[in-house]
């Protein structure tokens, strides 16, 4: 309920241009520090936190991708981070470097204690049934095959899809796939692919889970299409990675 | 005093109990169906909402009286955007896998309703001690309904509580309980079994309540 105004009877008609005051409106001043302050004490409490978790989450994202590389190859110890550019060069990245220039493949080349090339681990795509399925797989220079992969990233339908991070069966598709390269190293010499469960004849096709042929698909694919932009440019330059630097 | 007391303990299991946010408000429900996967998702999303909810509201009810009624919104976003900022760093620095299996829920709790709604309708209007207690406590009945939601989800869909495997190998997973539709179906049991609770309590305390109000 407002105060009855008694003032009524009294009002001419021209001093209509001067309202009444509206109800009680802060003073834009008022606004503006109150904002001003809120901010800036939260872009305080954010810095703060920032800081305080960098290196906590550093190296959380380091041991997370070390402990991806280690699954899929269990000799290594340590590893290094390297970018396959499109010339054909190797190059190695520094750490806290993130950006991967267009056209690089990343990949990780890992030693064992004596500091030996122990294999290297790579990152690759698919799309599966949900989303993108991404995977790290471990190459092993000797047999010029895929010796284990380990799943970065899905969405895929749990109890269906996400079989292939258990099931026994379809992991030993992943003990020594092929994945030779032509004699001139231009590409791969047979496509990586995921076949009918039961209908594998050669080294490089991959047995597909009886049910979750899509995310299967999804893996085989994520291999090819790595190993095909990778392996050509990686293969000629190996035995500069043979040891630790 | 004593009523002093018991108002403030009052004020802390209001949002554990009789206005629990999930169960007895069915508020926030985005998040409640779609990280109780897992007893550990639905416990860390639960932990992660009540440590915004008592800061947020803890600063909202230092600075009640200094900001304009105006632009009360914008602060009480910008602060609750804050908190769930350094949230979303703390998670990270504490597990990678947790926090991408929380995904994006996370950077939502920023327009989770009960957390706006709790500084809008209490902690705006009372002293930073109270507004926390009932922040805390919102909070803690936040992450009680998430575990409720999230344990028998892991239970019934993965045949296991926190990781740990509780049947036999001869135990079938019920898958669907861990898909989208299994959240509905196990939070319409919960809202049942609170409602027949509540039936319940109401028919016992009926007769006296009858035979003593009679005019």
């Amino acid at each position: 309920m407002s105060e009855p105004s008694s003032t009524d009877k009294k009002v001419i008609p021209i001093a209509v241009a001067a309202p009444e005051a509206a109800p009680p409106e802060s003073p834009t001043g008022a606004m503006i520090r109150t904002l001003g302050l809120v901010s800036a004490i939260c872009g305080l409490i954010i810095v703060g936190a920032y800081q305080g978790t960098y290196d906590a989450v550093a190296a959380n994202k380091r041991i997370a991708t070390e402990r991806a590389v280690f699954k899929v190859l269990p000799k290594a110890k340590s590893i290094a981070e390297f970018l396959a550019q499109p010339g054909g060069g190797i190059l190695k990245v520094g750490a806290g470097e993130t950006a991967i220039p267009a056209g690089s493949v990343k990949f990780f080349a890992a030693y064992d204690e004596s500091g030996k090339l122990a294999g290297i681990a790579a990152e690759g795509v698919g799309k599966g049934y949900a989303d993108n399925v991404r995977i790290m797989f471990g190459y092993q220079p000797d047999c010029q095959c895929v010796v284990g992969i380990g799943v970065v990233s899905m969405r895929e339908t749990p109890g269906i899809g996400d079989k292939i991070i258990t099931d026994k069966e379809f992991l030993a598709n992943f003990t020594a796939l092929d994945v030779k390269l032509k004699a001139d190293l231009s590409a791969l010499a047979n496509e990586v692919k995921a076949v009918k469960r039961g209908s594998k004849t050669n080294a490089w096709q991959i047995d597909a889970i009886a049910g979750a042929t899509i995310t299967s698909r999804a893996v085989g694919k994520a291999i090819n299409d790595s190993a095909q932009a990778l392996l050509p440019r990686l293969v000629p330059k190996l035995d500069t990675l043979a040891t630790k630097s | 005093m004593n009523t002093a007391h018991y108002k403030t303990w009052d004020e802390f299991t209001e949002g554990i109990w009789r206005q629990n946010p999930v169960f007895v408000m069915v508020l926030g429900m985005c998040p409640v169906l779609a990280v109780s996967v897992s007893a550990v998702n639905a416990l860390s999303m639960g932990l992660a909402t009540l440590f915004v909810l008592v800061c947020s509201c803890g600063l909202v009810s230092l600075l009640r009286r200094m900001v304009p009624k105006e632009v009360r919104i914008a602060v009480y976003i910008v602060i609750i955007a804050t908190f769930v900022t350094a949230v979303d760093y703390a998670i990270q620095a504490i597990s990678l896998a947790l926090y991408d299996a929380l995904g994006a829920f996370i950077q939502l709790i920023v327009v989770n309703c009960i957390i706006l709604g709790r500084a809008e309708a209490h902690a705006s209007k009372n002293p930073p001690l109270p507004a926390m207690l009932n922040a805390a406590g919102m909070g803690i009945g936040f992450a009680i309904g998430l575990f409720a939601l999230g344990a028998v989800r892991e239970v019934l869909g993965a045949g296991t509580l926190f990781g740990i495997t509780l049947f036999g190998a001869g135990f079938q997973p019920w898958v669907i309980m861990v898909l989208p539709p299994g959240g509905f179906f196990v939070l319409g049991a919960w809202l049942l079994f609170f409602s027949w609770l509540e039936r319940r309590k109401l028919r016992r305390a009926a007769p006296p309540m009858e035979a003593g109000q009679h005019v």
